[in-house]
């Protein structure tokens, strides 16, 4: 904890100047995904002649895609605990892995849209998917983010400068990572498990 | 300055590995039982219930996994602000929808 | 002194400079302009490019009476005057209001608390150049000949493809975006600036009541401005991948965008307005002698209208069929949301009652926003009331009363603020005669301009109409407000030959001796100009107004009694070897990426890839540029310039120790 105290004891409210950033970015976040939820949910019902949400959606499949999520939220919090430690091989590795399961689950998030696509359902079919695919695609985009963010990370631990006391950085990649976890667990109970209309 | 100060020096002792893996495990648990409600038929609580495990799991991974419990309570503050905001202009958004009447 | 600061910057010696990047030299002229992460030069920035737009919005304006002065009038055709009014209305809230509080949230704040710069010097510079970029984007619609024409808030389905062919709405939507963005880069930096950087002893309610109300509009920004990101991205969207987010056609509701838009729109109008109460907090008491009346109430009134501001968008909207429960509703709140407005009304007055008033041109300004704004709030209140508000809106009754909220109460006490601390800026006054011409010239056209708009929108003149036969009773008083838009304009031109001429008889003088208003707050303590380095040594804060408190004590009879000069209490401006940011070149490099993305997007999707490539690469050399630059005028330290970003990019390099909290050490 050495590492934070230099940073912690300069600002007035105690706090590093870069985590407060990432904070105030997060709940700006809120609002974004809120609207997008919303603009979904608005539309949900309105499929047109298009495939119907209930009609389509493979829950037991989007299943084991939030779990990998879930699960990516787990191996980011142990390579922070490695960093702090010390760990830099541990921290490489959990890096990787969260990584490794964020590309997982853009890789299902792939699969599902390619197989919806097949099923007729395609961005211009109907309200539903307009939304549908929007919402998802934004938080896919997000990941997609977070797994190069990741991966400069494991770049640099490679190249040897990252160490212990840039442990804020990861901590900083972290909070962006288990944002974006959080809000899937949202937008997996909301718009996958909640029974969706059908046609 | 000092009160400030004071709020926010919390002690920076993260848990231990093994707490982290222990609610990964309850998390996991939740989202099976979550996912469980897809193939059995609970009746009238589903959403509710849905709700409430949502809720759970949002909590956890908040609280543990992006360290609100230990942080400065101004961390918590900047995201339950933009929560509530969201909640509420977006429920009311619905609302005009008519969305919880099946509109 | 100077050597301590050296000393004293922490963890000098444990850097090792990751960068692979050289960090620019300065070099004077332009290339300390371009490359500047100086909070000041970025204020002044602001202001200048908020200026010009101000002249473009402004020969709009006078286009758009031109054409109404007379029924029938010719001057332009229908289409080009929905391109007008359109254009003249996002620049005048987006590219001149917006950016007027942003130059001066960035010269001011880190002066008022006493900080040494923001807490994210390139993140400024990147908001600055991002903001530069959607203004010019937006504005390069006129080139193309094809103009947003949708109006300000851009109703769907008005919008979409099917009634909006051309490419003037996305230039709408695109631009917005991209100034979006610089609001909220902007918004984290000063959120984090204001809680961070703060002097020892300033606590939060020792803030002077400009630092809170830019607070409270960076936490609006902050939770706003994704809300209209939304919009604008469904938008973007509909017209260009064919989606169906308001198109009715296809079932779905385009009231949609009305909410997304609204819920952005009303906190807008806080985001508007409070900059400019934060000034006129600061003038008025000030040129009365007086301490502010009821501090807390102030900053108080700030957050609930900032909180309140959230719940009355939907009165955008009582004609939209959103049913009666809503109505009611945000009848009621909107309502509620005048009592902390009409607080502040009243203790400008109680601050003023019984003081030692000056009426200096600054005075004169802010007292201008008081009563105008006053009549603008008024008129506001009377459309609460959701039955008569059917009969004003889309009338000019509505442009009546927000051309007294956002002229009368914001632009007025910019121009407040302008007079107050041009010599803070520039190191001399701006001339008092002219400035007195400026200010009655600007209120009373102003008042000729828009009173009658009342008049003609309560007889039914709708807005945005391209013009109106004979015989309805109307010419009279568009003539007038006609006429009173060119008063305003020669109001305009006296301020900038003020301007000029006070420039050109500055020129050879010494600058203007330290406080010249007898001020209160923590930025006079500096010299006019204010030195690069802000501060020679750090203050100490005990009290509010604490400048004024150095000076001025009370003896046994209550009487205020001098203890100290200005010039014995003014810092001399001359500390040496201060540890300040160094330059970069990567925001003018990021921010040049987005418009090139953005015309991608219209024409031709090849033109993504120089654009995405551009903010590629320079976020990566942002991340590996080397904290600071060891041969820089100000390079003794060694340190870092800031902590990294960690949004949207990974923070690889070293301890990031925030510039400001460098500062925060030199003692």
């Amino acid at each position: 904890m050495s590492s934070e105290a230099h940073a912690v004891h300069d600002t007035t409210t105690g706090i590093s100047n870069n985590k407060l950033l990432m904070w105030a970015f997060l709940g700006s976040e809120c609002l974004l995904f809120g609207g997008l939820i919303s603009a979904y949910l608005v539309n949900r019902s309105r499929f047109h002649t298009g495939p119907a949400p209930g009609d389509i959606f493979d829950i037991p499949f989007t299943s084991v895609s939030s779990f990998v999520l879930l699960m990516s939220s787990l191996t980011m919090v142990l390579a922070l605990s490695a960093i702090q430690r010390g760990d830099i091989r541990n921290n490489r590795i959990w890096l990787l892995a969260t990584a490794l399961l964020g590309s997982l689950f853009i890789g299902g998030q792939v699969y599902e849209f390619t197989t919806f696509l097949r099923e007729g359902l395609g961005y211009t079919t109907s309200p539903f998917s307009s939304a549908f695919f929007t919402l998802t695609g934004f938080h896919g985009v997000h990941v997609s983010i977070g797994i190069v963010m990741l991966m400069s990370l494991v770049i640099s631990s490679y190249r040897g400068t990252l160490k212990q006391k840039n442990s804020e950085a990861v901590e900083i990649v972290g909070l962006y990572w288990h944002f974006v976890d959080v809000v899937w667990i949202f937008i997996f109970t909301v718009i996958y498990l909640v029974p969706s209309p059908t046609s | 300055m000092s009160t400030e100060a004071a709020a926010t020096n919390t002690d920076h002792e993260h848990p231990t590995d093994a707490k982290y893996v222990q609610i990964a495990i309850l998390l996991a648990v939740i989202t099976a039982a979550e996912v469980s409600t897809y193939f059995v038929d609970i009746g009238p609580v589903l959403i509710p219930a849905l709700m409430v495990m949502m809720v759970v799991k949002f909590f956890y991974v908040a609280a543990w996994f992006m360290h609100l419990r230990f942080d400065s309570v101004l961390f918590t503050r900047f995201f339950v602000t933009g929560l509530i905001l969201a909640t509420a202009v977006y429920c009311i958004v619905l609302t005009v929808f008519e969305f919880w009447t099946g509109g | 002194m100077s050597e301590s600061v050296a000393e004293l910057t922490p963890n000098g010696a444990a850097t090792q400079p990751l960068g692979a990047y050289s960090r620019p030299k300065g070099g004077g002229g332009w290339r300390d302009w371009v490359t500047t992460v100086d909070h000041k030069k970025i204020g002044i920035l602001y202001g200048a490019t908020a200026l010009f737009f101000f002249v473009v919005g402004g020969f709009e304006a006078l286009l758009i009476r031109l054409q109404l002065a007379t029924p029938n009038g010719t001057v332009v055709g229908a289409d080009l005057y929905n391109q007008i009014y359109t254009m003249h209305g996002v620049t005048m809230v987006f590219m001149v209001i917006m950016p007027l509080a942003a130059a001066f949230a960035n010269y001011l704040l880190p002066l008022q608390i006493g900080a040494r710069d923001v807490a994210f010097p390139r993140f400024n510079a990147l908001s600055f150049w991002i903001f530069l970029a959607g203004g010019l984007f937006l504005n390069f619609a006129w080139l193309v000949g094809d103009a947003p024409d949708g109006g300000w808030f851009a109703y769907s389905p008005n919008t979409g493809v099917t009634f909006s062919p051309g490419h003037g709405m996305d230039f709408y939507a695109i631009g917005l975006q991209i100034a979006g963005i610089a609001s909220l880069i902007s918004a984290m930096n000063l959120i984090v600036t204001v809680l961070n950087m703060r002097a020892p002893g300033m606590t939060l309610f020792k803030m002077p009541v400009f630092t809170w109300m830019i607070l409270v509009v960076q936490f609006l920004l902050l939770f706003a401005v994704p809300v209209i990101t939304v919009a604008l991205f469904l938008l973007v969207f509909d017209r260009n991948f064919g989606s169906h987010f308001f198109n009715p056609e296809m079932g779905a509701d385009p009231l949609l965008w009305q909410h997304l838009f609204w819920i952005f729109g009303h906190p807008e109008v806080y985001i508007l307005i409070l900059p400019s109460f934060g000034i006129v907090s600061e003038v008025i008491p000030t040129f009365s002698r007086k301490p502010i009346f009821g501090y807390e109430f102030m900053v108080f009134s700030g957050i609930a209208i900032g909180f309140m501001g959230w719940g009355v968008w939907a009165h955008h909207m009582f004609v939209s069929g959103i049913g009666p429960i809503s109505v009611g509703a945000f009848t009621l709140s909107t309502m509620f949301i005048a009592v902390p407005t009409g607080v502040k009304i009243l203790n400008w007055m109680a601050t003023m009652w019984g003081g030692k008033l000056r009426f200096n041109s600054a005075m004169l300004f802010a007292t201008g926003v008081v009563s105008m704004f006053t009549v603008g709030g008024l008129s506001g209140v009377t459309h609460a009331l959701s039955p008569v508000d059917t009969q004003q809106t889309d009338t000019y009754y509505i442009v009546a009363h927000f051309h007294y909220v956002i002229f009368g109460g914001a632009l007025l006490g910019f121009f407040a603020g302008f007079y107050f601390w041009w010599p803070k800026v520039f190191g001399h006054k701006l001339g008092e005669t002219l400035g007195k011409w400026n200010f009655w010239t600007m209120l009373i056209g102003f008042n000729l301009a828009f009173g009658p708009m009342h008049i003609l929108g309560l007889n039914g003149m709708s807005r945005r109409i391209d013009t109106y036969s004979p015989g309805f009773g109307f010419d009279f008083w568009n003539l007038f407000a006609t006429i009173g838009v060119f008063v305003i304009a020669l109001g305009v031109m006296f301020f900038v030959i003020n301007v000029i001429l006070s420039a050109r008889r500055a020129r050879g003088l010494p600058p203007e001796p330290p406080d010249p208003w007898d001020a209160r707050s923590l930025e006079w303590f500096s010299p006019n100009p204010t030195p690069v380095h802000n501060f020679d040594e750090v203050i100490e804060v005990s009290s509010l107004d604490e400048f004024w408190h150095r000076k001025w004590t009370t003896d046994e009879d209550g009487r205020v009694v001098r203890k100290a000069t200005a010039a014995e209490v003014c810092q001399a401006g001359d500390a040496e070897g201060v540890h300040l940011p160094s330059p970069s070149y990567w925001p003018i490099v990021l921010a040049a990426g987005l418009p090139l993305i953005g015309l991608g997007l219209l024409y031709n999707l090849w033109i993504c890839v120089p654009g995405t490539l551009l903010v590629l690469v320079s976020t990566y050399a942002w991340v590996f540029e080397p904290p600071d630059d060891p041969d820089g005028p100000f390079g003794h330290g060694h340190g870092h310039d800031e902590g990294d970003d960690g949004s949207h990019d990974e923070d690889v390099p070293g301890d990031g120790s925030p510039a400001g909290q460098e500062a925060g050490s030199v003692e």
